[in-house]
C-alpha cells in the first residue's frame, strides 16, 4: 500500500519526460503516449485519494535530503481530488477537442500540441502538490510557458495577437508572485510552506515586520489574481479563449486558471495561514473584486456576438464567484469556492468543446447569427450546450445549482454587510446569466440556416464520448455532490 | 505667422542685416509692395462676394424665406450631430489617451514607492542575525561537501539538494524553445523539400548575412576552439569550481553562433542540423529525468542509491552532478543555437 506514496511523483516526472520524448515523434504516436500519460494520472490520482481518504495526508521526500534542504511534495485529500479531477477534466477536453485539433493546427506542428499538454499536465500535478514555494515558482513557469503555446499554436493573426495579450499580463502575474516569494524568504528565511508558516507565526506574534508582511499578501494575490483572471484583470482572457483552439480553450478556462487558484487556497492556508490572511483584509478586496467581476463579466457577455467570446466572458464572472467565495473569509466560503472551482471546470470545458461543435456545423464560424438553428444540425453538440447553460445559470439537477446553493449559505453565515451585497449581487448575476445564456440556447434551436446542413455530418466518435462523459459528469455533481463536499472539508481540515 | 512689431529693431535682426548687407529702408521698401498687394487682393474678393451677393434673387415670399432658414438650422443640426459624433474620435480618445498615461505614470509610481518603502523595513542585506542565516544554509555549509561531494557548493545545491527545482527549470528552457519552435519554425513538405516560404527565407538570409568575409572567418577559426574548449571546461569542472551546465551550454552555443556566422549554414550543418538538434536535445533531458528519478525514488524510500560519491576535488566525483552538468550544458548550447537559426531563417 505504501507504493502509492511514489505515484504523484512518477505522474510528475513522467508527464515532463512524455513531453520531451512526444517532441520527436509523430502526431498520431505523440497523441497516444500523452492519452496514456493522461490516463495514468487519472488512476494514479484515484489511488492517492483512497490512500490519503484511509491513512491521512503524507509528505513526499524528494531525494536523499529531508524537507527544508532538499525538495519536498505533499498529498492530502484535497490535492488528491485536484489532481483526479484536473486529470480527468484534461482528458475529456482532448477527447473533445480532439478531431478539431487536425483542423486548426499546421500538420508538422501538431505533435507540439502534445509536448505542450503534456508538460502542462506535469506543471498543474506539480502545482496541486508541491509543498514548497519555490518548486511552485518553478512549475508556475512551465504553465505559463505552455499555456502561452497552446493559444499561439493556432497561428492565425487572432490566436498571435491573444497569446502576445496572455504573456504579457501573466509574466507581469509571475514577476509579482516572484517579488512577493523574494521578499517572503528574506523575512523568514524558509521555502518550505510549513516552515515558513512557523516563522511567520513568531513574527506575527512579536508584532515584527507587519508592513512588509502586508505588502508580501498583496504581491502574492495581485499576481496569482492576475494569472487567473479575476475582475479589472480579466483583459486578456476573451481573446484567449475566443482564439484558441477548442481543446485550449476548454483547459485553459477550466485548468490554468484553476491551477492558480489553488495555489492561492494553499498559500492561504499553508504559507500564511488563515488567521493572518483572513485579518489581512485582502479579503475584503477578492470579495469586493469578485463581486464586481460578477456583474461586469456578465455584462460584457451580454454585448457579445460572437458565442466563443460571450462564454468566455461569462468565465470572468465565475471567477468571480469564487473569489467572492474566498473572500468571505470563512472555512464554508473556502468550501464553496473550491467546489465552483469543480462545477466551473466541469461545465465550461464542456461549453468550449460544444460550442465548437456546433460552429463546425455552421461553416466553422461563431456568430449567433450563423449558429441558428446548429442544435439540430449537431444534435450531441446542441444537448452538451442546453446542459451546460443551464449549470452556468444554476438550474437544480445541474453542477452550477449546488455551487450556488453553498454560495448562498455561506454568504448567510454571518449577518455583515458582505452578506447583503452577496445574496444581492448573487440574484442579479443569476438572472444576467439565464439572460444570455438563454438567449444562446434559444437561438441555437431556432430553425434557420438550413443551408449548412450537411447530410453526410458525423459528429465523430470522440467528440460524442467526450460530451457524453461530460454530461454524465455534471448531473454527477448536480446530483450527488454530498461525497466531494466532505472530500473537501475533509482536505480544508488537512490544510490548517 | 505674426512677428514682434520691434522685431526689425532686436540685436539679432540687426546683426542679420549687417551680415547680409540689407539696409532697413529695403526692408520697408518690401513690405510696402507686400501690404499693396494685399490690399488688391481684398478689393477683387469684396468685389466678387458682392456679385455674388446680387446674384442671389430676393426671396420671393416669406415662406420662401422660412424654407430657406429651416433649411439652414437642419443643416446647422445636422453639422453639429456629426461633430458630436465626431467627438470620441477625435478629441475623446485623446483626452483618454492622456488620462491613461497619466494614471499608469501615477500606479507606477505608488508601485514604486510602496516597494521602496518595503525594502527599507526589510532586515539589513549580509547581516549575520537576519532570518535567512538559519539551519538549512548552515548545514548547506557544514555537510554540503560530505553530502554531495561536491567542492562547488552551489552545484551540490542546485542538482542535488534541490535538484527536482532544477529539473522543472531545465524543463521551462525545452518548453520555451518549442514555444519559438512553433511560432518560427519553417516545415519541409511531406517529401523533404523545402516549402516556398522557407527557400524564399533561405535566400533573403543569403542577401542580407554577409557572405566569406575574411576577417570574421579568420577570427572564428582562432576564437570558436578556444571558446568551446573553455565552455566545456566549465561544464566539467561544475563540480569543483564556480561554473556549471547553464553557464559552460551558454558559452558553447556562442562559440557555435559564431562560428555559423563565419562560415555559413552548410558548413555548420555537417553537425548541427535538425535531426542532431533532436537527439542533443531530448537524450540529455530524458537521462536527467531517469537518473533524478531514480535518486528521488531511492531517496524517498530510503534505499541506497549505489551512486559512488568519489574523493571530492577529482574530477570524476560528486555522484551525479558531473553528468547531470554535462546533460544541462548539451541542452543549453543547443537551445541558445536552436533559437539563433529559427530568428534568423526559420530553423536549421
Amino acid at each position: 500500500m505504501d507504493f502509492i506514496r511514489n505515484f504523484p511523483f512518477f505522474c510528475i516526472v513522467l508527464a515532463l519526460s512524455s513531453g520531451v520524448i512526444s517532441s520527436v515523434l509523430s502526431q498520431k504516436a505523440a497523441k497516444a503516449l500523452t492519452f496514456c500519460l493522461v490516463l495514468l494520472a487519472l488512476f494514479t490520482s484515484a489511488g492517492v485519494l483512497v490512500y490519503t481518504l484511509r491513512f491521512g495526508e503524507f509528505t513526499y521526500m524528494m531525494g536523499h535530503f529531508p524537507a527544508p534542504w532538499g525538495n519536498e511534495i505533499r498529498a492530502g485529500v484535497l490535492e488528491a481530488v485536484m489532481a483526479l479531477f484536473f486529470s480527468l477534466i484534461m482528458l475529456l477536453s482532448l477527447l473533445g477537442g480532439e478531431k478539431y485539433l487536425k483542423l486548426d493546427i499546421e500538420e508538422p506542428k501538431q505533435n507540439l500540441y502534445f509536448v505542450l499538454i503534456d508538460l502542462l499536465m506535469s506543471s498543474l500535478l506539480a502545482l496541486v502538490y508541491t509543498n514548497d514555494l519555490f518548486t511552485a515558482y518553478v512549475f508556475v513557469e512551465i504553465n505559463t510557458i505552455a499555456a502561452g503555446g497552446l493559444i499561439m499554436i493556432r497561428s492565425n493573426g487572432h490566436s498571435m495577437l491573444a497569446a502576445t495579450k496572455y504573456m504579457i499580463m501573466s509574466l507581469l502575474g509571475s514577476g509579482l508572485l516572484l517579488i512577493g516569494l523574494t521578499l517572503q524568504y528574506d523575512l523568514t528565511g524558509h521555502l518550505l510552506m510549513s516552515n515558513i508558516q512557523d516563522s511567520l507565526k513568531t513574527l506575527a506574534e512579536h508584532g515584527e515586520y507587519t508592513m512588509p508582511l502586508t505588502v508580501i499578501i498583496g504581491l502574492i494575490s495581485v499576481g496569482i489574481a492576475i494569472k487567473s483572471a479575476l475582475f479589472p484583470f480579466h483583459a486578456w482572457l476573451a481573446d484567449a479563449y475566443g482564439f484558441s483552439t477548442a481543446s485550449s480553450a476548454a483547459i485553459l478556462s477550466s485548468l490554468v486558471s484553476k491551477a492558480y487558484i489553488f495555489l492561492l487556497i494553499k498559500i492561504m492556508y499553508r504559507v500564511i495561514g488563515t488567521e493572518v490572511f483572513w485579518n489581512s483584509k485582502i479579503t475584503n478586496v477578492f470579495f469586493v473584486l469578485g463581486v464586481a467581476g460578477m456583474l461586469f463579466g456578465s455584462f460584457s457577455a451580454i454585448r457579445e456576438h460572437d458565442m466563443r467570446r460571450m462564454i468566455a466572458f461569462s468565465s470572468v464572472a465565475q471567477i468571480g464567484y469564487i473569489y467572492m467565495g474566498l473572500g468571505f473569509g470563512t472555512t464554508l466560503g473556502v468550501t464553496a469556492a473550491v467546489f465552483h472551482i469543480f462545477s466551473h471546470a466541469a461545465t465550461k470545458s464542456m461549453l468550449f468543446v460544444a460550442c465548437r461543435g456546433l460552429s463546425e456545423v455552421s461553416g466553422n464560424k461563431k456568430d449567433f447569427s450563423d449558429l441558428k438553428g446548429a442544435g439540430y444540425r449537431n444534435p450531441v453538440a446542441g444537448v452538451a450546450f442546453t446542459v451546460g447553460a443551464f449549470s452556468m445559470v444554476g438550474v437544480p439537477l445541474f453542477a452550477g445549482f449546488i455551487s450556488k446553493l453553498y454560495l448562498t449559505s455561506a454568504a448567510l453565515e454571518n449577518f455583515d454587510w458582505k452578506m447583503v451585497i452577496a445574496v444581492i449581487v448573487l440574484a442579479i448575476s443569476t438572472i444576467l446569466n439565464a439572460l444570455y445564456f438563454i438567449r444562446a440556447v434559444i437561438s441555437i434551436y431556432t430553425p434557420r440556416n438550413e443551408h449548412y446542413r450537411d447530410a453526410n455530418f458525423h459528429p465523430g466518435i470522440t467528440f460524442c464520448a467526450g460530451i457524453v462523459c461530460f454530461i454524465v459528469m455534471n448531473f454527477m455533481l448536480g446530483l450527488a455532490s454530498d461525497p466531494l463536499i466532505r472530500a473537501i472539508e475533509i482536505g480544508l481540515r488537512m490544510f490548517s | 505667422m505674426k512677428l514682434r512689431n520691434d522685431y526689425e529693431k532686436t540685436l539679432w535682426r540687426r546683426l542679420v542685416r549687417f551680415v547680409d548687407g540689407i539696409t532697413l529702408q529695403e526692408i520697408e521698401e518690401h513690405a510696402e509692395e507686400l501690404r499693396e498687394e494685399l490690399a488688391e487682393q481684398q478689393e477683387e474678393s469684396d468685389q466678387k462676394a458682392e456679385a455674388a451677393f446680387e446674384a442671389v434673387p430676393e426671396p420671393e415670399s416669406r415662406e420662401e424665406r422660412r424654407r430657406q432658414a429651416e433649411e439652414a438650422h437642419a443643416k446647422e443640426a445636422s453639422a453639429m450631430l456629426e461633430k458630436y459624433k465626431n467627438w470620441p474620435k477625435e478629441h475623446g480618445i485623446k483626452i483618454f489617451g492622456r488620462l491613461y498615461a497619466l494614471m499608469s505614470v501615477v500606479l507606477c509610481a505608488i508601485i514604486i514607492i510602496t516597494l521602496l518603502a518595503t525594502v527599507s523595513y526589510l532586515p539589513e542585506f549580509g547581516h549575520e542575525t537576519n532570518p535567512n542565516n538559519n539551519e538549512v544554509v548552515e548545514r548547506y555549509n557544514a555537510d554540503g561537501l560530505a553530502e554531495t561531494g561536491a567542492t562547488n557548493a552551489v552545484a551540490g545545491m542546485i542538482l542535488d539538494y534541490r535538484a527536482f527545482d532544477t529539473l522543472g527549470e531545465s524543463h521551462v528552457l525545452f518548453i520555451a524553445a518549442v514555444c519559438v519552435m512553433i511560432l518560427l519554425r519553417l516545415e519541409y513538405t511531406k517529401d523533404g523539400k523545402p516549402t516556398d516560404v522557407l527557400r524564399s527565407s533561405e535566400e533573403n538570409d543569403r542577401l542580407y548575412e554577409p557572405k566569406n568575409d575574411k576577417i570574421l572567418q579568420l577570427a572564428a577559426k582562432v576564437l570558436v576552439p578556444v571558446i568551446i574548449l573553455f565552455g566545456i571546461y566549465v561544464i566539467l569542472n561544475g563540480h569543483l569550481s564556480p561554473g556549471g551546465g547553464f553557464s559552460g551550454g551558454a558559452i558553447i552555443g556562442a562559440g557555435l553562433i559564431l562560428y555559423v556566422n563565419a562560415f555559413g549554414f552548410e558548413k555548420a550543418g555537417k553537425i548541427m542540423n535538425r535531426k542532431n538538434y533532436a537527439v542533443l536535445s531530448v537524450v540529455p533531458l530524458l537521462f536527467y529525468a531517469a537518473a533524478k528519478g531514480y535518486s528521488f525514488f531511492t531517496g524517498a524510500n530510503h534505499l541506497e542509491s549505489g551512486i559512488p560519491k568519489g574523493t571530492p576535488g577529482h574530477i570524476l566525483s560528486a555522484g551525479l552532478i558531473l553528468p547531470l552538468n554535462i546533460c544541462v550544458g548539451l541542452v543549453v548550447a543547443c537551445t541558445m543555437y536552436n533559437f539563433y537559426t529559427l530568428f534568423r531563417k526559420g530553423g536549421m
